[in-house]
């Protein structure tokens, strides 16, 4: 079975710090990290392959400044067995519908075959949740999103849970398809120290706009149908009243209820 | 075929159906469609796919749609991703709205995404405000990223429709009114178009107090603090009394507490509910990013400089197995006077 992960490098969430006067994020010098909910497809990926006796191969695309290749890497760490990194002025400042086009352009260009295509549930930093399924629409394939647990897998068909508000629907669907999944299906591992020692030895092709041969008119930047026109910080912070019930719980607890009597919720 | 911009007009919103009957949260979003339609100076329309629904279709007409597409078939009963996708797609073809708008619901979220690439449209994810540019009569996209750390605002300037998934609970409905007009047209779709290549085999369904986190307007929340997931029924009750749902943060859902599909955060939910109430919270960034839009927030820890009392408008200091339980029977005490 051929098996496809996309994967993303997103700013790391963990050591973000808060501006206490702003209420914003600290963005200089944050690390980069693969999106922590690619993890879940990266595992997923290896457990079926584990399953399959082996018998799969897994490859890791991922689109990105060249630094993003520590994060192809790192999919590689935890038992992928090659990626790649589509990498290039070219293919900077996509939207998400330059993003999935290049991306399964990439697919049919560098691997001919698939049976699945793996890909979080939405990256950690835009949080858009439209690749994934961007990329099994430009491919044509079936998509599968929330997914929460694999039932069955075969080169024919897949059976999954998906996550959906209110329960679990199980669905069928041919292979090849597009899965995306949610925290819920694994837990991911921790690269070994063979894993590692791997992943530094094994080449990641850096493939341009060129090496995949796309219509450039669509790709990055130029290609993208929505435009970021402004960015700005939220007002988050709250100035809250805050009680204390260490002296007085029943006084505390009264001013909860008069709070939530004023603002009329009770 | 040459598709140029003046050639689309209106707005058009996707009302969803569950279980047979139009989610709240197409109402929601005829609001948005109304206060867009009308800045514009065009007309608003819903479009409905289902089972047997036409006769529901009137609500979005209540609720501020001059005209409801409806679709309706039995292999159209629950959303599948191939006809509805077909089917939209050959609906905008057709009727070429300016702006098209659906709720970013597990269906939203899953079925835009497709529509976009086929329509060769730009989409904007999650969006908590809309608005119109009256001198370009552009749409304005407004979105948090980044764990609701950064608002961006988003245009598709030159495709068409310019689409969007808007976060649900973002806009309250307008009330219903049943003195508006409105037109039904029945769309048939037949042969190709119903064809799905996913299969539904069956529905899970969880049982829960309350609504799912996402269609919440009230959720009291548990972490870490609650120290035993047998204590969750402290926060059931609480969720009972007031009529809300459950949520959790990661380490509650971590430590098999409370399952996964309650919990909030960056690697969970996005909730935006009326109150949401946490308890024996923290307060970690990815908390805060699933639940920051919420429009009033309540903090009980007993760690008086825990991260949650900055995004919190009123905070308790305390145990939240004293403060709590005396919440609740406070309560108790209201609801019989």
């Amino acid at each position: 079975m051929k098996i496809v992960v996309l994967i993303k490098q997103v700013p790391a969430t963990d050591k973000v710090k808060m501006d206490e006067e702003t209420g914003t994020m600290i963005r200089d010098g944050v690390e980069a990290e693969l999106n922590p909910l690619d993890l879940y497809a990266v595992e997923e990926a290896i457990r079926i392959k584990e399953n399959l006796g082996n018998d799969a191969e897994i490859s890791v695309i991922s689109m990105g400044p060249r630094m993003a290749v520590d994060a192809v890497k790192n999919a590689i760490a935890m038992g992928c067995d090659k990626g790649y990194l589509l990498s290039g002025k070219k293919f900077a400042g996509a939207d998400t519908w330059a993003t999935g086009y290049a991306l399964s352009i990439a697919i049919k260009k560098m691997l001919a075959e698939f049976d699945l295509i793996l890909c979080g549930e939405r990256a950690t930093d835009g949080e858009t949740g439209q690749v994934g399924p961007g990329v099994g629409a430009h491919l044509d394939i079936p998509v599968l999103t929330y997914v929460s647990k694999i039932v069955e897998i075969t080169k024919e068909k897949i059976i999954v849970h998906r996550a959906i508000e209110g329960g679990y629907e199980v669905v069928e669907a041919p292979m090849p398809a597009l899965v995306s999944v949610v925290k819920e299906i694994n837990e991911p591992s921790i690269p070994t120290l063979r894993g590692k020692i791997k992943a530094k030895n094994t080449e990641i092709p850096i493939l341009t706009a060129e090496d995949i041969g796309v219509d450039e008119g669509r790709l990055g930047l130029k290609g993208s149908l929505t435009r970021v026109v402004k960015t700005f910080h939220p007002q988050v912070a709250r100035k809250g009243e805050i009680i204390s019930t260490s002296k007085d719980l029943d006084g505390s607890v009264n001013g909860l209820i008069n709070y939530l009597r004023q603002k009329e919720i009770i | 075929m040459e598709n140029r911009v003046e050639d689309y007009k209106g707005v058009w919103t996707l009302g969803e159906m569950r279980e047979g009957e139009i989610h709240p949260v197409s109402y929601e979003l005829l609001a948005w469609g109304k206060d867009l339609a009308d800045k514009i100076g065009v007309e608003l329309s819903s479009i409905i796919i289902g089972h047997d629904i036409k006769d529901k279709a009137y609500e979005l007409v209540y609720r501020g749609a001059n005209r409801v597409y409806v679709v309706e078939n039995p292999a159209l009963e629950n959303f599948r991703a191939d006809p509805y996708s077909k089917i939209l797609t050959s609906l905008v073809e057709e009727y070429k709205p300016e702006i098209f708008i659906a709720s970013a619901t597990t269906t939203g979220r899953t079925l835009m995404p497709i529509c976009a690439v086929k329509l060769q449209t730009g989409l904007t994810a999650d969006c908590t405000g809309l608005d119109i540019d009256t001198e370009e009569k552009l749409l304005i996209q407004t979105r948090p990223a980044i764990g609701g750390n950064i608002m961006a605002t988003i245009k598709t300037p030159t495709a068409r429709p310019q689409m969007s998934t808007v976060r649900p609970k973002s806009k309250r409905p307008l009330p219903i009114d049943k003195s508006r007009k409105g037109e039904i047209i029945v769309k048939e779709f037949g042969g190709e178009y119903l064809l799905s290549r996913v299969k539904r085999l069956n529905f899970l369904k969880e049982e829960t107090v309350g609504a799912p986190i996402q269609d919440a307007d009230i959720i009291i929340s548990c972490g870490k603090g609650l120290k035993d997931g047998k204590k969750l029924n402290i926060i059931n009750e609480l969720a009972e009394l007031l009529g809300g749902s459950v949520g959790a943060s990661r380490k509650a859902v971590d430590l098999g507490w409370i399952s996964y599909s309650h919990q909030v955060g960056l690697s969970g939910k996005t909730v935006s509910p009326k109150l949401y109430i946490a308890c024996g919270i923290s307060g970690a960034v990815q908390h805060l990013a699933g639940m920051s839009s919420a429009e009033t927030v309540i903090a009980i820890n007993s760690d008086p400089e825990a991260d949650i009392f900055r995004a919190a408008d009123f905070g308790v200091v305390g145990d939240i197995f004293e403060v709590i339980p005396l919440f609740i029977q406070k309560l108790k005490e209201r609801s019989k006077e």
